[in-house]
């Protein structure tokens, strides 16, 4: 996918459905100089109300599963979620628990998984890109 | 007027999945003034003590080091030194040592990245952007030496699971120069700034016999004046032999006020700590074996023999941070497994703090213990029974905007 296929800037909104801070550390370094994602026009959002793409991080914990899906519903069509990092992509490590509900799509539809735990950020930043393509395709009218 | 002038409650939560230890706020509010909070914790619980009953002590040890991402190899450390005390095993001296030089490395990564946050929740998000930019080299160090940018897994039962080589040597050391070079100009941008002065002097403060009472822990504790850091009152690993001294203001001359910016000023006086404690070791560490028993399934075996209890501390970026074991002959998994995270102990310091602050202080006071970033979520507001959702953008904005008028304000 080449870089021209951006036609317009993508707001990303971060949930946190119970990770360790790993994850969430790497989508800020994503954010900072070295990989500055702002210069493809990929900003952080602070409600799901304004964004285009949904990465999620963390292992669903029983009282984040209920936010997780409202939060899935606030967020405009057409929409895309990222599963950011091994446990909200498998349960990874928290298996077994008595208050871990997840993996996330379990809870809502997942289109994109960024495994590793925690994923370096041009994997995140490629995770993205990879949610822009389904997101063009959709609003062309094509089902993916 | 009687009915404008009535306290009324802000309730911010109940979920900050970022934390260790998720929180519910509830703020109660006269204006802009706040006169009281409530904490309620225990939200993102994972049950990780629980599944770590159920697992071999390898496989807890990969769980210990998910407890939080940022202090990856503080909570690993800790444990191992717990089990080590419980089955009687001797770490070699050069794992001691890299086991040291890691967890400091950790501790500038994660100073950095609170001093970044602190900056952000100003709205001095150039600063964000230079300490994140700075942040980056430890990073590159801490990936050269362990293999991941985050979760090192470097401790293990009796040792550490990777040497550093004398190739790395000098990677490390130019790392060193480089943030020696860079302190000044560190120190100086957040603490020579009119409007970082300006928000965070006599904000959120912690008056000594206060954090001595709630048990304050970490830099908390020491930028209210108290000389306490687990690396100096019980050490542990070699910190003995390097003789650190628990950092306080004072060492930047000036008295502590228990302030956001005292604590600005602890952990940036911390890094540099940090920064020599790793150059010391690099020149101290002696040759030699990492491990006590190299081979895995040995090692399982030679724990599952282990009867006992023990106690491991560790001095975690925000203080201090203990595990609990006790372990039994014939089991491979640990029979009772209970940790202290330092964000626990810190968590009842936010009452003092919070009392008679502003709204618009109230990110930049959560921030300064250092709670893990990313917790401000969502505000929910109650306003005589009607509610409504109040997100972390305006509580920034309303923070923002406080920075502004008391820049134009000073002229």
């Amino acid at each position: 996918m080449k870089l021209s296929s951006f036609k317009r800037a993508l707001w990303v909104f971060h949930v946190a459905s119970g990770s360790c801070n790993g994850c969430d550390i790497e989508i800020v370094a994503a954010l900072t100089p070295r990989y500055d994602v702002e210069r493809f026009g990929i900003r952080l959002v602070g409600t799901p109300r304004h964004a285009d793409v949904l990465l999620v991080t963390g292992p669903v914990t029983r009282p984040m599963a209920e936010r997780l899906r409202r939060v899935y519903e606030q967020t405009p069509d057409p929409k895309a979620v990222v599963v950011v990092g091994g446990c909200g992509s498998t349960s990874g490590v928290f298996y077994e628990s008595y208050n871990v509900v997840g993996p996330v799509d379990e809870i809502i539809p997942v289109d994109v998984y960024v495994p590793g735990c925690p994923p370096r950020p041009e994997a995140i930043i490629d995770g993205v890109v990879k949610a822009v393509a389904k997101l063009e395709k959709l609003e062309a009218g094509e089902t993916v | 007027m009687g009915e404008l002038a009535k306290a009324f409650e802000i309730p911010i939560g109940p979920v900050h999945p970022a934390l260790k230890e998720p929180i519910r706020f509830t703020f109660r509010v006269e204006g802009e003034r706040i006169v009281g909070v409530d904490i309620k914790p225990g939200f993102a619980h994972r049950g990780i003590e629980f599944m770590g009953l159920h697992r071999n002590l390898v496989q807890v040890l990969y769980l210990a080091e998910r407890i939080c991402g940022i202090c990856s190899i503080s909570h690993p450390v800790a444990l191992v030194q717990a089990v080590e005390n419980a089955a009687g095993i001797e770490v070699p001296p050069r794992a001691q040592y890299i086991r040291v030089i890691v967890a400091e490395l950790e501790r500038i990564h994660s100073h950095l990245l609170w001093a970044g946050v602190a900056a952000h929740e100003l709205g001095f998000d150039t600063l964000l952007h230079l300490t994140w930019k700075v942040r980056e080299r430890v990073l590159d160090i801490l990936e050269e030496l362990t293999g991941n940018r985050v979760n090192y897994a470097i401790p293990i039962y009796g040792g550490v699971r990777r040497d550093i080589t004398p190739e790395q040597y000098p990677r490390v050391q130019e790392m060193i120069r480089y943030y020696r070079g860079l302190f000044e100009e560190l120190c100086d941008r957040f603490l020579n700034d009119a409007s970082v002065e300006a928000r965070t002097r006599d904000v959120g403060v912690l008056e000594p016999d206060e954090a001595e009472a709630l048990c304050a822990v970490g830099p908390t504790a020491r930028a209210s004046g108290l000389r306490k850091d687990v690396r100096q009152d019980w050490p542990y690993l070699v910190y003995g032999d390097l003789g650190i001294k628990a950092i306080t203001p004072e060492d930047y001359g000036t008295e502590p006020r228990g302030d956001v910016y005292d604590r600005i000023v602890v952990r940036l006086l911390e890094v540099a700590q940090s920064i020599d404690i790793i150059e010391r070791c690099l020149e101290e560490m002696p040759e030699g074996e990492i491990t006590f028993i190299p081979k895995i399934p040995a090692l399982l075996a030679q724990l599952k023999k282990a009867e006992g209890e023990g106690i491991g501390r560790h001095e975690a970026p925000r203080g201090e941070v203990i595990h609990y074991v006790r372990l039994e002959a014939g089991k491979e998994e640990p029979v009772v497994w209970k940790v202290k995270a330092p964000t626990y102990s810190n968590l009842m310091s936010w009452y003092p703090m919070f009392e008679d602050q502003e709204i618009a202080d109230i990110p930049i006071v959560a921030a300064s213990i250092d709670p893990c970033m990313c917790c401000m979520d969502r505000v929910h507001l109650v306003r005589g029974g009607r509610e409504e959702l109040v997100w972390k953008e305006e509580l920034l904005k309303l923070s923002r905007e406080k920075t502004r008028k008391m820049a134009l304000g000073n002229g």
